[in-house]
């Protein structure tokens, strides 16, 4: 209300009713975006705690259950699945802080032949994700005996431009002065890259493994192709043949399914929902 | 000195090595195998049952039961992992591989691996018809697991609902169109319930065959290297399916899902469907209405494919492994295993033993739909199975879908995969 | 001294490099460069090892009307889902950078589908599609339309599958926009008011094109999603009916481990990693710095 308030008080007098019934239209327009938005996450929430014959139909009465939950927990390991997914998530996370830091250092505060072409050649990771080299990252995968394992599902993505790039960006904001200060004291280089720098691009660091954690979490097509058994496979992969549609489609368990797979990171963004757009947006102007 | 005491070390190593190594290859043989899903229920945990009492009878076999997807991508799983050196020893897959699996020299035949006459009349032991897509060039390469013949699922209330006698299905693919007609309901430009539906998704050709096949027509010669795409019975065959909703209007135009196929007939949303039989313990459960099935209707004659699973022994395997994969398979297709499953999935009890298990027979007694798709056995034709499998497969599903969809007539549709299966198939002639 | 330490610097420069160095060119330029070559090769099987076959792939692929059909999806999938998610994520980065009642709760919902993934979420939106008992059906029978075969007709599906994915990318592509906003001086707009320019003049003359560099960055991510997001496929419709909702990506699946030609699913890979290339010199020359890499 305040906005409509503060509107009017700038706008002329005659305009004034015209523009509050356009504002609330507006408003009307904002939140029934936000129902299309959260409509499929509203109907799993439906689907998974009534019983099956209310999958598709909406009755305010309809009793609540939680067994498609025991059903789904049954019919496929999830435990399993969550164990692999957070085993795959934090060695990629891990790996790629280490590498990126390493990287991103170096092109940013070392001068060495080449340096330009290199960090091109870095960017070009950009543009031509793992995703698009499925086939001949699975030829070397099964030339390293990597095929179905969780180390074969992370090591692509471990050297991210994206994090080279975004740590790059950070570690040259950072006056130098604090890095001859740090030389004076008698530190080496990687002393100044872990005691100077490091710290203060903790708020990338956080920026980053978010964006980098839901994105594992979420990703499918490779894990699929490198996976072949449930002792590596990730929750979507776990979840695509569970919910197979050739087995039939069960919506309530099906969504209780789903439930299950989001319902770490869903949690989690409801949290510490500030930190989650605040880290996106952060990794996004970069 | 030294030297001495290093050599009774390595001695007593070298000895404790053999005597771990006796101790292991004693001790246990390790068997890993993918199987698929492609109906409704709690399949995994009943193979994981049915596993665990293999393993409980023999403590010296262990058993990795990996579920890996549908059909197709336990295919593709059991390949790799073979590729990547962590290979499988035997699998459930798409009866209908066997081909593709012999040319990459990934299979063994059964008749190299039987070695008893008692073991050679086993091979003998299962209904013929589910033996037409394990069995080439003389040898059998695939034993019958999860099998299934497409039916006909009714709803008993609809027919009853529109003047129709509901222990009387259409038995002729005119009846179909006739009763189907009694059958569409609507209200407006709505309708509220469709006369039948057949699924265009997922294993169209699969559906295609049994239609070909009631009007007397197969889609491949048993050598897997010719197909019949373009005959003209196979033709009239997809104008009929194309028909039934296009001229008729008793079937939903375009394609029709094959995953939720199963929810819309137990919505009641159609009266008629046409599904595996391996829905019908599924169905069962969750219909809140009277429903029948019976045998797929008459052209020029009955017919159905037979579909699902067998099960295969991979080469790369140890004598040791093979003979404890036999055990396995001979342990999961024992008659009152088989019943078991029947009762369990609606699949075909393999063998007509199963059928004369005291338990089998009384379901049938109680549930006699659960006979259906064994008396159309002998209807039966095999699965469309080639060479080159998923690239033929796809030419007619997409024509099947192109005709369907109203993209293209069936003449086309179908003669342009002909042509398209006859590039892939002649260097296989 | 300044030369010990020049040497020092390249040394140090390499070695940080070097781990990130050997995984990238191991899993980013190596499989492009063999992607190529392998394309001018045949599929090996068991029987018939693999060979050198020149173009064959190539002129296979021309004739393959699946490929021209996929290709021609590609197109349409790009052209459908990068305006209006970019419109929408603009709309959408406007309204919760204002004051509006449930601000947080509308930005959340916003924001939701990113952080869900796409092929839990396909199983939802196949309960949306499915003709007489989906939503979108049981919606539309309370005004009296009739029912529709949404993803069993050709001509709807592949918008059936373009609607999904602006669904997840919109909110993603809104954060962009909202950290611009939020960088913009607000005393533009009291300017702005002073003059009298309405909200839709100033959004046009200032607020859109300053957030230029941002719709650019944006466009580029859409661009690229538009190659890359095929998961949906998978649950949805397997890119039928008759291939009419396949894209390059999935084909390139299918081809590799469906029909294990992975020889003809590298010359796809060519093509795809030929667009990408040329969207990355696109955007190379024509914007050159103005973007956000500074």
């Amino acid at each position: 209300m305040s906005a409509t308030a503060h509107t009017a008080a700038s706008a002329p007098a005659v305009g004034a009713t015209r523009f509050s019934f356009g504002r609330m239209l507006e408003v009307g327009a904002a939140w029934l975006l936000a129902f299309l938005w959260l409509l499929p996450l509203i109907y799993a929430f439906w689907s998974a705690f009534h019983p099956s014959e209310y999958a598709t139909r909406f009755d305010i009465l309809a009793p609540l259950t939680l067994d498609n939950f025991r059903e789904a927990w049954s019919q496929a390991p999830f435990a399993r699945y969550y164990l692999n997914t957070f085993m795959m998530v934090t060695s990629i996370l891990v790996v790629q802080f280490i590498l990126c830091t390493l990287a991103a250092y170096a092109f940013a505060r070392f001068e060495f032949r080449g340096r330009d072409i290199a960090f091109g050649l870095v960017l070009v990771q950009l543009m031509i994700m793992p995703e698009v080299l499925i086939v001949e990252n699975y030829r070397t995968m099964s030339e390293l005996h990597l095929v179905d394992t969780i180390t074969g599902i992370g090591l692509p993505y471990m050297a991210s431009a994206f994090g080279i790039f975004l740590l790059r960006q950070t570690f040259k904001t950072i006056p130098k002065e604090l890095e001859d200060a740090a030389r004076v004291e008698g530190c080496g280089p990687i002393q100044i890259l872990w005691k100077v720098y490091v710290p203060l691009a903790k708020p990338t660091y956080i920026a980053y493994g978010l964006v980098s954690v839901s994105y594992h979490w979420n990703n499918f097509l490779w894990p699929l192709v490198i996976t072949n058994s449930q002792t590596t496979r990730p929750l979507t992969v776990g979840l695509a043949i569970f919910s197979a549609p050739e087995s039939g489609v069960d919506w309530s368990i099906i969504t209780a399914g789903t439930l299950l797979a989001v319902a770490p990171l869903l949690v989690a963004f409801l949290l510490f929902q500030r930190q989650f757009v605040q880290s996106f947006m952060h990794a996004g102007i970069k | 000195m030294i030297r001495g005491i290093k050599r009774a070390i390595r001695g007593l190593a070298i000895g404790l090595f053999a005597t771990f190594a006796y101790a292991q290859s004693a001790l246990a043989v390790e068997l890993t195998m993918y199987y698929p899903v492609a109906v409704g229920g709690p399949l995994t945990k009943i193979v994981d049952g049915l596993v665990a009492d293999f393993t409980k009878a023999n403590p010296d076999i262990k058993v990795n039961a990996i579920y890996a997807g549908n059909y197709n991508d336990a295919r593709i799983k059991a390949l790799a992992a073979l590729k990547a050196g962590k290979p499988a020893q035997l699998s459930v897959m798409f009866a209908i591989d066997i081909y593709e699996l012999i040319e990459q020299d990934a299979i063994v035949p059964f008749d190299d691996i039987v070695e008893t006459a008692e073991e050679k009349a086993w091979l003998n032991s299962f209904y013929p018809a589910l033996m037409g897509n394990g069995r080439t060039g003389g040898k059998t390469w695939g034993i019958p697991f999860q099998r299934s013949t497409i039916v006909m699922y009714y709803n008993k209330d609809a027919f009853r609902d529109a003047g129709l006698d509901p222990e009387k299905p259409p038995a002729t693919w005119d009846e179909l169109v006739s009763m189907g007609k009694k059958l569409v309901k609507k209200s407006g430009d709505k309708t509220d319930r469709w006369a039948i539906m057949i699924p265009s998704t997922g294993y169209p050709y699969w559906m295609f065959g049994a239609l070909t096949m009631e009007n007397d027509q197969v889609l491949m010669n048993s050598d897997g290297n010719k197909t019949y795409f373009s005959a003209a019975p196979t033709v009239q065959a997809l104008e009929f399916w194309q028909e039934l909703g296009d001229k008729h209007g008793i079937m939903p135009k375009g394609t029709i899902e094959w995953g939720t196929l199963r929810k819309n007939f137990l919505e009641g949303k159609a009266a008629i469907m046409w599904h595996s039989t391996g829905n019908l313990t599924t169905v069962k459960k969750n219909a809140k209405f009277d429903f029948g099935v019976a045998m797929l209707p008459a052209n020029k004659r009955r017919g159905t494919p037979t579909g699902g699973g067998n099960f295969y022994i991979f080469k790369k395997t140890t004598p040791e492994e093979r003979k404890a994969a036999m055990k396995l398979i001979r342990f999961l297709t024992e008659p009152s295993r088989a019943a078991e499953w029947s009762i369990k999935t609606g699949y075909i009890g393999t063998s007509p033993a199963a059928y004369d298990t005291p338990a089998l027979k009384k379901y049938v007694e109680e549930f006699p739909p659960a006979a259906v798709a064994r008396d159309q056995l002998k209807y039966a034709t095999p699965e469309l199975s080639t060479y080159q499998a998923g690239r033929v497969r796809k030419s007619l599903d997409d024509a099947i879908q192109a005709t369907l969809t109203g993209k293209k007539s069936a003449k086309d549709s179908l003669g342009s995969a002909q042509s398209q299966s006859e590039r892939l198939l002649k260097r296989y002639q | 001294m300044t030369s010990a330490r020049n040497i020092k610097n390249q040394v140090y420069g390499w070695l940080l490099l070097t781990p990130a160095a050997i995984l990238l060119v191991t899993f980013t330029h190596y499989p492009a460069i063999a992607t190529l070559a392998q394309s001018f090769f045949s599929t090996g099987t068991v029987t018939r090892p693999s060979k050198f076959i020149g173009l064959d792939n190539y002129r296979s692929m021309l004739e393959d009307e699946v490929f021209w059909q996929v290709l021609e999806n590609n197109i349409w999938y790009a052209v459908g889902t990068i305006p209006i998610s970019i419109a929408i994520a603009l709309l959408m980065a406007v309204w919760v950078n204002e004051k509006l009642p449930l601000r947080g709760l509308v930005r959340m919902s916003y924001f939701t589908p990113t952080i869900l993934p796409m092929i839990a979420v396909a199983n939802i939106w196949l309960f949306f599609y499915t003709p007489e008992i989906g939503l979108l059906d049981q919606v539309g029978a309370l005004f009296g339309a009739p029912s529709h075969n949404w993803l069993g007709d050709t001509d709807t599906v592949l918008g059936c599958i373009i609607a999904i994915t602006i669904w997840k990318e919109a909110g993603f592509f809104m954060i962009f926009y909202l950290a611009a906003l939020q960088t913009l001086p607000p005393e533009l707009e009291e300017a702005a008011k002073l003059e009298g320019a309405s909200r839709w003049t100033f959004f046009r003359r200032v607020t859109f094109p300053l957030l230029m560099p941002t719709t650019l960055f944006v466009l580029i991510n859409a661009v690229i999603n538009s190659f890359k997001l095929v998961d949906q496929l998978f649950i949805l419709t397997k890119g039928g009916p008759d291939n009419a909702s396949s894209l390059l990506l999935y084909y390139i699946y299918e081809n590799a481990f469906s029909f294990f030609d992975q020889n003809y699913a590298s010359t796809l890979t060519v093509v795809l990693l030929l667009a990408l290339a040329v969207i990355a010199i696109g955007q190379f020359v024509i914007l050159d710095k103005r973007i956000h890499y500074r």
